[in-house]
């Protein structure tokens, strides 16, 4: 074996001192390898680590056992049983996470991702390729481009990997026939352009006997291109081309360990700074000079994307988490407002119109999503009208942020571009998108400051502002209880109102429907109104059908901490619907009321809630003197 | 002294695979700080916690390390591993944390009598003692994707229920490098900021930075035992003695160790490595893999760790 990798052993053996010093100046590719089992990718992946020598001998005795038990090869080795991890996996005989491998050769330490192939699996290959600077789209040289590989290739083109190889592999179960390969190739041609996809490197392969994978084979002489290994070691990375743009640094922390000291730490995502750059904080705009890059190992006069650091600035300006440190003279944008790629990676479908997390690098804001423009079917590439996304589903929607946050359209960064959508109440991610473009520049309406406070409102008042959040079922009882608190508390003295569903509704939310989205919306204006009346130092109670957990956890977060009082009607369904005051649930019944909470339309419990009432076991009158009490007395000092 | 990564001359278009993955680690570690409430980091004294704390005092300097070290201990461990831990701790101006689980020390659980029930009681339900004990919400380790196939699907940001189980099929998707820290009380996260490196790549960074790592790497001369097929030390012979209810048969021999965890579980090999260009050069032409001498993962076959870390192993 003549195979370059080889050589490293003897080099090793030979002068150590020169290996390590060889090898530390490796670069690093980050690919990714889409295609299914069927198609030999793990295979192939097992076949480069075989190849690299990154398999010890136990694995290497392991594997042959376990080749010979399970594997799909007969008496050879089944290089994908190196790669299938999770146990699950290895018994069904499919990949179902993203794993991720990692070999080196003279030149480069690699990364491989190696993601699912089935359309199920979507966002696990998005996940995979969201880091990755290359594309291995793997084909079944006897089945040549399938709806998956247009999926693939539609998904890397999506995720903005620049570099795409056509691996057209087994090539030798098809006699390594050059015309069947050509054909192939002119095929895909056609495709790629049609998305997009500006250039591709296509070459023949067999993962299994190892054709042109580290050495040109002699099977196919018509074929004069690079090697897999020779092209994965040669092309440009990432950060190389980063590391041209302007600088963009996003801070991640203020590192302040006495008062003499104030550094920005982050890791800077593109371009490069030097000591005594001047550079400008963003969304702020205020501009300052570059004095010290900090690092253990002492200060740099300049760093690239790609490097860690600590910045120090000429002046004390405002600066913290969230912001991002950028050129002066070319600052990213700032805006409230896009249009975003989202490709939707939750069980649970999108809910227009409900406040999610965004984490975009160090930023986090609450936005809302509007219904889809639309979504992509991602094995035709068609664009179908949709009201959601569901799983796996890719679209196109607008995005509002709560507040203008820095970004640079994803085609120009994936660090400024690219974010992640989180559901505010399971902390699960359910979405990865990408910023394509701000929808209008984030006018810059600042808050009125005003000099009669809320404390000044509230102490002329002698209370402490609070909502009452009365929540529970239709005819649970929740006005009624209400409206005794209310009473009682005016008695008192105190100065309160009480904002009723179906009085709202009658004016303010007039507009608003019964559907999920309106509902949402109807909650959300009636928390916008109580929290402007807690500014004005009222006690504000609330009656409310509010049926979605995460709606009432958004006014929560509203208010400021011990404010908000979620107050749990707790009447069982059969028991309203017994009572039935409003006549609703009869009508719901039989099918002219739609959307009807308990019925068709589901109720989601509080968990915890700070007052519970349950009216199987108190009357109004007794619930309503507890909740005063409780208000009253555990918490309402008079400031 | 071999120089520094930091320090390196960087060309704009390279940046080494071991800038990058020092930079990213470094990135990992500011993220859970600035966004955990009470983070910790997990120490073992082995050689890649070595690196995790340095890369953490490279992270946070001119502060010292936001966060203690916690060392969930077996007393098992080797006696230079106590050295160096009390050592590093000074020099990073950091807490040190140590918990033994009451209960494992009580029953007197050692490796020889108890086998997998060691792990499981000192390290398995220690750690998780531990972190309830402080009521850490994220806690950094070291584990790499290289080390084990089912560790090459964990997430850099490994989310854990309250009961610290591990799911792998309900694992949140992580795009770019954007982490989400985010979780509701009593849930917490492990966080592996040195996923992506491979044993190499703590060598060689050990190398460039002089990170101080414990002498039982290094071949020496000392005392040893053979015991259940395996090459073992006798660190402490008085101890061995009593829970081997026999004087093992002792012999100078030439060793070193490629991993270290408690003593009797950690198999030497025989080696004349004594500089660290020495070890990689043996690292490197080695035919088993590293985590051969361990015996933690043969129990269970093929699936061992996996059924581990479901269990809250780490």
């Amino acid at each position: 074996m003549t195979d370059p990798v080889y050589i490293t052993e003897a080099l090793i053996a030979e002068d150590i001192e020169a290996y390590l010093n060889l090898h530390q100046h490796k670069s690093m590719l980050r690919f990714i390898t889409c295609g299914s089992v069927d198609d030999g990718k793990s295979t192939l992946i097992g076949r480069l680590l075989y190849d690299s020598k990154m398999i010890f001998e136990d694995q290497l005795a392991a594997l042959e056992n376990d080749s010979k038990k399970v594997g799909t090869q007969g008496q050879e080795i089944d290089f994908a049983l190196l790669v299938d991890g999770l146990a699950a996996e290895r018994e069904q005989g499919i990949t179902i996470d993203v794993a991720y491998r990692f070999f080196s050769t003279e030149k480069r330490k690699f990364i491989v991702a190696d993601c699912p192939g089935h359309e199920q699996y979507t966002r696990n290959m998005v996940t995979g390729a969201s880091t990755a600077d290359l594309a291995v789209i793997l084909i079944d040289a006897r089945k040549g481009v399938l709806t998956q590989t247009r999926r693939h290739s539609y998904l890397a083109h999506l995720i903005g990997i620049r570099h795409i190889v056509l691996a057209v592999n087994k090539m030798d179960l098809i006699g390594y026939d050059q015309a069947k390969y050509d054909a192939i190739v002119a095929d895909y041609a056609a495709f790629a352009a049609s998305i997009g996809i500006e250039q591709f490197t296509a070459m023949p392969i067999s993962g299994f006997k190892g054709d042109n994978i580290t050495a040109p084979s002699e099977n196919t002489p018509w074929y004069s291109g690079p090697t897999l290994m020779g092209h994965l070691e040669s092309v440009e990375v990432n950060t190389a081309a980063e590391a041209a743009g302007e600088f963009r640094m996003p801070v991640q922390w203020v590192n302040r360990p006495n008062l003499d000291f104030r550094g920005f730490s982050g890791l800077i995502s593109n371009g490069t700074v030097r000591k005594g750059d001047a550079v400008r904080v963003l969304p702020s705009g205020k501009t300052s000079v570059v004095t010290r890059i900090v690092t253990l190992d002492g200060d740099l006069e300049e760093a690239v994307a790609g490097q860690s650091v600590t910045l120090c600035l000429a002046d004390e300006i405002d600066c913290s988490r969230g912001d991002v440190l950028a050129a002066a003279d070319a600052p990213p944008q700032v805006a409230d407002q896009f249009e975003a790629s989202l490709v939707w990676m939750a069980d649970e479908p999108l809910v227009p119109g409900r406040a999610y997390w965004l984490k975009l690098a160090s930023q986090t804001v609450s936005v809302t999503v509007s219904q889809p423009k639309c979504t992509i079917n991602v094995n035709t590439m068609e664009r179908l009208a949709a009201k959601t996304l569901e799983l796996n589903a890719i679209g196109l929607a607008e995005i509002t942020t709560d507040r203008a946050i820095v970004f640079e359209p994803y085609a120009d960064s994936r660090t400024l571009g690219g974010f992640i959508l989180i559901d505010k109440i399971s902390n699960a991610t359910v979405a990865a998108g990408m910023l394509n473009f701000s929808l209008r520049r984030a006018q810059n309406v600042h808050w009125q400051a005003l000099d009669v406070t809320r404390e000044a409102h509230a102490r002329l008042k002698g209370q402490s502002p609070a909502v009452l959040w009365f929540t529970g079922l239709s005819g649970s009882g929740k006005s009624t209880i209400a409206n005794l608190v209310e009473k009682k508390l005016h008695a008192l003295g105190k100065h309160t109102f009480l904002l009723d569903g179906d009085n709202v509704r009658h004016g303010l939310n007039k507009d608003l429907g019964f559907t999920e989205a309106d509902r949402i919306e109807n909650i959300r204006r009636v928390g916008e109104v109580a929290k402007l009346m807690t500014d004005a130092g009222l006690i504000v109670l609330t009656a409310f059908i509010s049926p979605f957990r995460a709606e009432r956890e958004i006014v929560r977060a509203m208010l400021p901490e011990g404010e908000f009082f979620e107050v749990f009607i707790d009447t069982p369904l059969e028991e309203a619907e017994r009572r039935d005051v409003k006549g609703l649930y009869k009508k719901a019944r039989s099918g002219a009321l739609k959307n009807f909470t308990g019925i068709d339309s589901p109720y989601e419990a509080p968990e915890k809630p700070e007052i519970r009432v349950d009216t199987m076991r108190e009357t109004p009158e007794e619930a309503a003197e507890r909740i005063v009490a409780l208000i009253i007395g555990d918490w309402m000092p008079v400031i | 002294m071999a120089g520094t990564t930091m320090s390196d001359p960087v060309s704009k278009s390279t940046l080494t695979h071991i800038q990058r993955l020092e930079a990213e680690a470094i990135h990992i570690m500011r993220e859970v700080v600035a966004e955990a409430t009470n983070p910790v980091m997990l120490y073992s004294v082995g050689k890649d916690s070595a690196v995790m704390l340095h890369l953490a005092r490279k992270a946070f300097y001119p502060s010292p390390p936001p966060f203690p070290l916690l060392h969930v201990d077996t007393t098992w461990k080797f006696k230079a591993m106590y050295e160096l831990r009390e050592r590093m701790a000074k020099e990073s101006g950091m807490e040190l944390l140590v918990h033994q689980n009451p209960e494992a020390a009580e029953r007197g659980i050692n490796p020889f009598d108890h086998g997998p029930l060691h792990t499981d009681m000192w390290k398995t339900e220690g750690l998780k003692q531990a972190l309830d004990k402080w009521g850490f919400d994220a806690a950094f380790g070291g584990a790499r994707r290289d080390e084990e196939k089912s560790r090459a699907k964990e997430r850099i940001f490994s989310f854990r229920t309250a009961s610290h189980g591990w799911d792998p099929k309900n694992q949140r998707p992580e795009l770019w490098n954007i982490y989400n820290a985010r979780k509701n009380k009593g849930e917490s996260i492990r966080v592996f900021p040195i996923s992506n490196w491979t044993e190499l790549d703590i060598w060689q960074y050990i190398r460039l930075n002089d990170v101080p790592i414990v002498p039982l790497y290094f071949a020496a001369k000392r005392p040893t035992f053979e015991w259940e097929g395996g090459l073992f030390m006798a660190d402490d012979l008085p101890r061995l003695e009593k829970v081997l209810g026999y004087r093992p048969e002792i012999t100078e021999r030439s060793i070193r160790f490629r991993t270290l965890g408690c003593f009797p579980l950690t198999g030497a090999v025989e080696s004349n490595a004594t500089t660290l260009n020495e070890v990689i050069q043996e690292t490197l032409l080695t035919t088993t893999s590293e985590r051969q001498g361990r015996v933690i993962d043969k129990d269970a076959g093929g699936a061992g760790m996996e059924v581990k870390k479901q269990q809250g192993y780490f």
